[in-house]
């Protein structure tokens, strides 16, 4: 696998991890702008902007999008987080030429209003479908109220009151001030040349505006709390639990990624064990989210709502465990194989190197081949995860429950 | 394409062993399907064999439940267990040179399962908490529910089994269950990736090759559930599923069913989506699949969306699927090939999936496909072959199930 890389001359960086072993090739827009980049006003106006990108162009219509994108095979989609829209594909190589200028095209969108009216409604039919999924509205809920007063608290899908008040010329507004060549990284994975990609760039890229956009990245101070919300018809309950952890650009995050490996993974793990084995949980899961500037752990639990106080303080027994005294030296081993080989894994596909060649990019401008996370990961010590303890301990700062329970 | 290599080789015994060595790969995968699955329930016991499934693995050979998960990790096996209507599913995927030792596992986990009194509870516990879970998701109880109710019993039971049931369900019948299902004859073992063929088929001689036969297993069989219903949720939206009569996997037709359902839901341009999302705002998710036993088949479809929409929603659903029909044109078909030959080539970047792939063509047609093969069944196909095939299998006597705050009107279906 070669890396590659260059900035166009209106900024937009292009980079590429070519591996002519593989059969097809994948490429992202990332584009640096999220729900935490909104104002009030217009809530949710990222995640409705990546639909309307789909809606078309001056030069092609919606159908004209889903028809292309079908008759050349790709398999693409689009996701907007707090932190970042992407486009991506993957496609075989001799049609990428097809689907990069379509890609490229449709992300300076028409946003033609009768488009905008129509997709409105399949927004908020969107948002109802999450609304019938408990763990989906206890983690839009605990980001609400972890990253309460932070950019980071703010709901990427907005909510049926925000997307109802929204306004094209908002949308348009959003996009000519975000979607500048400054602000968005073209990554490519896969099977094509760095020549390909540098004349597709140019020629279907190199007009978008330039600039750059600011972002408040101060780390979050979380004052915590607690919120219940009551389902009384539901049977389990859902809690989740967030407390503060290193964020993208420091360097103890692939200490907390593997700390989280070895105490909350879905299966071997300390939680695991205590609560899902014996059948006491349905699911605890610890996770590890880095931003740009914060981070968090972030705990999931799903049981029986009696059991849930029983088993909340098996987490917190858990948790304080790991706070004081660390982790054993044959957990360290075992979770270091069980994630290579997950690398390794996922590195077998063009789309599966994508996102991480794009995340180490946008994140930290910062190439990471196969072999430099195998590295790392195996340079992990017991030392590093008892620094990072010392300063991110495991914990439950903010709890959101969603379920038949009143009270926690 | 570069040129596949699929060895297929069967044991005295009937175990099926199916080898497709990959190029460019680290990894390599294998798919084990064992006779037994829920089909294969007692009466009224549905969720044995789930049962089986997750107790199986807490205990084998001379390794207890914890240093058998640990063994596994350490090897670096992504592994997973599910119960199938025919068969218990174990699939893993590891780095190629860990493939033997993971193998060697394996063997225990099938043939000498501990079984163990004390990891029984936690087996079914574990099992009816998600029972419980799915009550609240209405999404996924549609679709379970759905099949109940367009196949006839056990081929449309629920491979959970219910939570009556599993209060019937005992380490004695589970372990019964094992003795009387699990067994080689049948079974088949799909492996893909970075591995050795002599090497493979000595391990398995080795491990496998005295596992003595059974005799096949007897099944309860009954009616389906009501054609047309509606389950009450408080949910924001309604949950639409609509199922109808198509082919099974192995039917000669099967790629222009293939074809029908993809000029239906296959991309974001099919027809579905078109009409649902895109021209009328809908729903958000609205799609259709082809669903296939070993001898029959059902188009199966969802559609959710709030309650006030869901009337407009239904109908514009089901006329889409009625008027099928009425034509097709040239380009929706070119559009499911391109689809279909991306898809393919791209199978060749999984371990996993090619793993899963020939195991499951050598269940359904006691033989595998090449992705040549497949290519050239997907080419041949025609506009008016697929309309012949929707002409002799149309859409209709539909299932119809919501669930959802209010039922609908469904004349017409």
């Amino acid at each position: 696998m070669k890396f590659h890389q260059t900035k166009l001359a209106n900024g937009l960086s292009v980079i590429g991890e070519l591996n002519p072993a593989v059969h097809s090739v994948a490429l992202g827009f990332f584009v640096r702008t999220g729900s935490r980049d909104e104002t009030a006003a217009v809530s949710g106006v990222s995640h409705f902007l990546e639909h309307m990108v789909f809606k078309g162009s001056d030069k092609y219509s919606a159908d004209d999008v889903n028809r292309i994108f079908d008759e050349v095979g790709a398999k693409y989609n689009a996701a907007t987080a707090e932190e970042g829209t992407l486009f991506y594909g993957a496609i075989l190589p001799e049609y990428l030429p097809q689907a990069f200028e379509l890609f490229a095209n449709i992300l300076r969108p028409a946003l033609r209003q009768e488009d905008f009216d129509m997709e409105k409604n399949v927004i908020l039919e969107e948002i109802g479908m999450y609304d019938d999924q408990p763990s989906f509205t206890a983690y839009e809920n605990l980001m609400q109220s972890h990253f309460a007063g932070h950019p980071l608290g703010q709901s990427v899908l907005g909510t049926k009151e925000s997307i109802t008040a929204l306004t094209c010329e908002q949308m348009r507004g959003y996009h000519r001030d975000r979607y500048l060549a400054g602000n968005v990284t073209l990554a490519v994975a896969g099977n094509t040349d760095w020549a390909q990609i540098l004349s597709l760039a140019e020629q279907h890229c190199s007009s978008w505006p330039t600039g750059t956009c600011g972002r408040v990245t101060h780390e979050a101070k979380p004052a915590g709390g607690l919120k219940v919300i009551t389902r009384p018809k539901s049977q389990q309950e859902h809690i989740m639990q967030m407390t503060p952890a290193p964020s993208a650009q420091n360097r103890l995050r692939f200490a907390a990624e593997i700390l989280t490996v070895i105490v909350g993974d879905h299966s071997g793990s300390r939680l695991f064990w205590d609560l899902v084995d014996p059948g006491l949980a349905e699911a605890a899961d610890l996770d590890f989210n880095e931003y740009d500037g914060s981070g968090s752990y972030m705990t999931y639990l799903s049981s029986e709502p009696e059991a849930i106080a029983d088993n909340l303080a098996r987490i917190q027994a858990i948790y304080a465990e790991v706070n004081l005294h660390g982790i054993r030296e044959e957990e360290l081993t075992l979770a270091q194989n069980k994630v290579a080989s997950r690398v390794v894994l996922r590195s077998e596909r063009p789309t599966g190197r994508l996102s991480s060649l794009g995340g180490n990019w946008i994140y930290r401008e910062e190439y990471r081949s196969v072999g430099d996370d195998l590295a790392t990961l195996r340079g992990i010590t017991c030392r590093d995860v008892r620094e990072l303890l010392d300063i991110y301990p495991l914990g439950a700062t903010t709890t959101v429950a969603v379920g038949p329970l009143e009270s926690l | 394409m570069p040129e596949q290599i699929i060895h297929t080789h069967e044991l005295p015994n009937g175990l099926t062993v199916v080898i497709e060595p990959m190029s460019d790969v680290q990894s390599a995968a294998f798919c084990f399907l064992i006779p037994g699955g829920s089909a294969f329930d007692p009466a009224e016991h549905g969720g044995t064999a789930a049962a089986l499934t997750d107790w199986i693995t807490r205990g084998a050979g001379d390794l207890d439940s914890r240093d058998l998960s640990n063994a596994l990790d350490n090897l670096g096996v992504q592994r997973n267990e599910s119960t199938g209507l025919n068969h218990l599913a174990f699939t893993a995927a590891t780095l190629g040179e860990n493939v033997p030792a993971a193998l060697s596992l394996y063997a225990d986990i099938i043939r000498r399962p501990q079984l163990s009194d004390e990891e029984f509870e936690g087996a079914i516990a574990g099992i009816e908490q998600s029972l419980r879970a799915i009550e609240d998701e209405p999404q996924r109880k549609l679709m379970i529910e759905l099949r109940r109710r367009c196949y006839d019993a056990p081929w449309g039971l629920p491979t959970e089994g219910s939570l009556e049931e599993l209060a019937r369900i005992t380490a004695k019948s589970v372990r019964a269950h094992y003795d009387r299902c699990l067994r080689p004859n049948g079974a088949i073992l799909g492996i893909a990736g970075c591995v050795d063929i002599q090497e493979m088929l000595a391990l398995v001689s080795e491990a496998f090759g005295d596992w003595g036969t059974k005799p096949d297993s007897s099944m309860v069989t009954g009616p389906r559930g009501e054609r047309i219903g509606h389950i009450h949720h408080d949910s924001t939206q309604t949950h639409i599923g609509i199922a109808y009569d198509a082919i099974e996997y192995a039917h000669p037709d099967y790629y222009k069913a293939w074809a029908a359902v993809g000029i239906l839901s296959g991309g974001m341009s099919a027809r579905l989506f078109t009409e649902v999302r895109e021209r009328r705002g809908l729903c958000y998710s609205v799609s259709a699949s082809l669903n296939s036993l070993k001898h029959e088949g059902r188009v199966l479809c969802y559609a959710g969306t709030t309650v006030e929409r869901a009337q407009e929603t239904f109908d514009v659903t089901l006329r889409e699927l009625q008027r099928l029909g009425d034509g097709i044109e040239s380009h929706e078909l070119e559009r499911c090939k391109a689809r279909a030959k991306s898809s393919l080539i791209m199978q060749q970047e999984s371990t996993t999936s090619r793993a899963t792939s020939i195991a499951r063509d050598w269940h359904f047609l006691k033989r595998v496909q090449t992705l040549d093969d497949i290519r050239r069944d997907i080419d041949e196909l025609t506009v008016s072959g697929v309309l012949d095939y929707v002409h002799q299998h149309p859409a209709r006597d539909f299932t119809v199930l919501t669930i959802g705050p209010n039922p609908l009107k469904v004349e017409e279906a």
